[in-house]
C-alpha cells in the first residue's frame, strides 16, 4: 500500500504535478519541507535586522522610505513562506521555537554587520541578487503552497536589488570617500554572498533524492557560478572590483574561475560563532518576549467580545 | 528508506545542523492566534482568489493584516478572510471517483455535436 502511495507520488512529481498539502506524501518529504521552507522564512525575517539598523539613518528621505518599504517587503516574504510551511502540519509557534532556541537556522549572511550605508547598496546589489539566483527555480518546486509562495517573493524581489545597486551607482558617481566606502563595502560582502549558495556540491545518492523530489532544481555550485559570472560585469559598471585575484574569465569553459572560498569561516558562522549571531537571536527573541502581553491583550480582548455577541443573540 | 539531505537550500544548513528528526507537529500552544486564509479580488468584477493564510487574533485584525501582508502593491480592491477552521475541502484521495463520471460524458461539451459547415454562428 505504502509502495502504491510512493509510486503515485513520485510519478506525480516527475509529470509536474505539484504537491498540495493534503496530498499522499512520503514523511520524509514533508519533514524536509518543514526544516527548508520555514528556516527560508526565518532568514526573511532575520534579514530584517540588518537593514533595519539603517532605516532612521538613511541619507535622504527618498532613501528612508525605499528601506522601509523593501524592510517590510522581507517581514511579508517571512510570513508567506511561514503560512506555506503551516499547510504541513507544524504551528507557527513551533517554528518561532525553534528558531528562538537556536535548533533552526536561518541565512549565515544575516550574520555579518552593516557598518556603513554602502552595506545598504551592497546587501541590495549582492545578497538579495543571491537570494533572487537561489529563489526563481524555487517558483517550480513540487510543494504547491511553497511554489506560491515564492512568485510572490520574486515578483517583490527585483526591487530590492535594483535599488541597491543604484546607491552603490550613486555612490560610484560621488567623492573619493564615498567611492572609498563604496568599495570598502563590496570587500566586506563579496565572499559571505558566495557563501549564501551554500557548501560545495556533493554526490552522494542522498543528495540525488531531493532532485529526484523537484524540491530543488540546480545545484549549489551550479548556482553560484552564475552569479559569479554576473556580478564580475556589473561591477564594471561600478568602476570598483571584486575582492578575489584569481577572478578571471575563462575562455575555454565559458565562465569566471574565482578563488577558494574559506569554508571554515562558513561553518563557524553557521554554528553560531558569526560577529553578530548573538546579537540577531537576542534582538529577535526580546521582541517575541515583550511582545508576549500584546498577543494576550488582543486574544482576551476577542473572546470578551465573541462572549458579548454570544449573550447577545 | 534512509537518507540524508544534502543539497543546501538559502538558509538552511542541513538536518545534522537542527535535528529535523524531532520536528513535531502537535498543536500544542494554545495561546496562538487562530489562523485564517485570505482571499483577494485582484481587480473589480474578478472573483476572490485565495493568496494566503496568516494569524490574528480576530476577524478586523484579519483583514488588516491581510491588507499588510497580501495588498502592498495594490494586488486587491477586496479582502475576504474565514477562520482557516471553518475551510471544509473535498479529500483528494476521493478525487478519483468525485471527478470520474465527468470523464465520459463528453455530450456535455459543444465540441461533441456533428454539425453540417454550412451552420454558421453556432
Ligand atoms: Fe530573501
Ligand atoms: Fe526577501
Ligand atoms: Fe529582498
Amino acid at each position: 500500500m505504502e509502495q502504491d502511495f510512493e509510486k503515485i507520488f513520485q510519478d506525480k512529481v516527475d509529470r509536474e504535478i505539484r504537491i498540495e498539502p493534503k496530498d499522499w506524501m512520503p514523511e520524509k518529504y514533508r519533514q524536509t519541507l518543514i526544516r527548508q521552507i520555514s528556516q527560508h522564512a526565518h532568514s526573511e525575517i532575520i534579514g530584517m535586522l540588518p537593514e533595519g539598523n539603517w532605516i532612521t539613518r538613511a541619507p535622504s528621505l527618498r532613501r528612508k522610505a525605499i528601506l522601509l518599504a523593501k524592510v517590510q517587503d522581507e517581514a511579508g516574504h517571512g510570513l508567506y513562506l511561514y503560512s506555506a510551511a503551516e499547510t504541513l502540519g507544524i504551528t507557527r509557534d513551533q517554528m518561532y521555537e525553534q528558531l528562538h532556541t537556536g535548533k533552526a537556522k536561518y541565512s549565515s549572511i544575516f550574520n555579518y554587520p552593516t557598518l556603513s550605508w554602502a552595506d545598504m547598496g551592497v546587501i541590495g546589489w549582492l545578497v538579495d541578487g543571491a537570494a533572487i539566483m537561489n529563489q526563481v527555480p524555487l517558483c517550480r518546486t513540487s510543494f504547491g503552497p511553497y511554489a506560491r509562495a515564492m512568485v510572490r517573493v520574486c515578483k517583490e524581489e527585483s526591487f530590492h536589488q535594483r535599488q541597491g545597486f543604484e546607491i552603490l551607482y550613486v555612490l560610484s558617481k560621488g567623492t573619493e570617500a564615498q567611492r572609498r566606502m563604496a568599495q570598502d563595502a563590496i570587500n566586506r560582502w563579496w565572499w559571505p554572498s558566495l557563501m549564501m549558495f551554500g557548501p560545495k556540491d556533493d554526490e552522494s545518492p542522498n543528495t540525488i533524492q531531493s532532485m529526484k523530489w523537484k524540491i530543488k532544481r540546480f545545484s549549489n555550485d551550479e548556482l553560484r557560478q552564475k552569479f559569479v559570472d554576473v556580478c564580475a560585469e556589473q561591477v564594471k559598471v561600478l568602476g570598483f572590483t571584486l575582492p578575489d585575484k584569481d577572478l578571471k574569465w575563462n575562455e575555454e569553459r565559458g565562465h569566471y574561475d574565482f578563488g577558494e572560498i574559506n569554508w571554515d569561516e562558513f561553518w563557524q558562522v553557521v554554528q553560531g560563532n558569526g560577529p553578530c549571531n548573538k546579537e540577531r537571536l537576542d534582538a529577535r527573541k526580546k521582541a517575541w518576549e515583550e511582545g508576549a502581553w500584546v498577543r494576550d491583550a488582543a486574544l482576551a480582548y476577542a473572546n470578551k467580545k465573541a462572549k458579548q455577541k454570544q449573550a447577545a443573540a | 528508506m534512509s537518507f540524508q539531505i544534502n543539497k543546501l537550500y538559502y538558509g538552511d544548513y542541513g538536518e545534522s545542523k537542527n535535528g529535523a528528526a524531532d520536528i513535531s507537529t502537535q498543536q500544542t500552544n494554545k495561546a496562538e492566534w487562530p489562523l485564517w486564509e485570505v482571499f483577494i479580488r485582484s481587480k473589480q468584477g474578478l472573483d476572490h482568489k485565495h493568496v494566503g493564510s496568516l494569524h490574528a487574533s480576530d476577524a478586523a485584525m484579519a483583514i488588516e493584516n491581510a491588507r499588510d501582508v497580501y495588498t502592498r502593491r495594490m494586488e486587491g480592491v477586496s479582502i475576504w478572510v474565514v477562520e482557516s477552521k471553518h475551510i471544509h475541502a473535498s479529500n483528494p484521495d476521493e478525487a478519483e471517483a468525485l471527478y470520474d463520471p465527468a470523464n465520459d460524458k463528453a455530450y456535455r461539451h459543444p465540441t461533441f455535436y456533428d454539425l453540417p459547415d454550412e451552420v454558421k454562428y453556432m
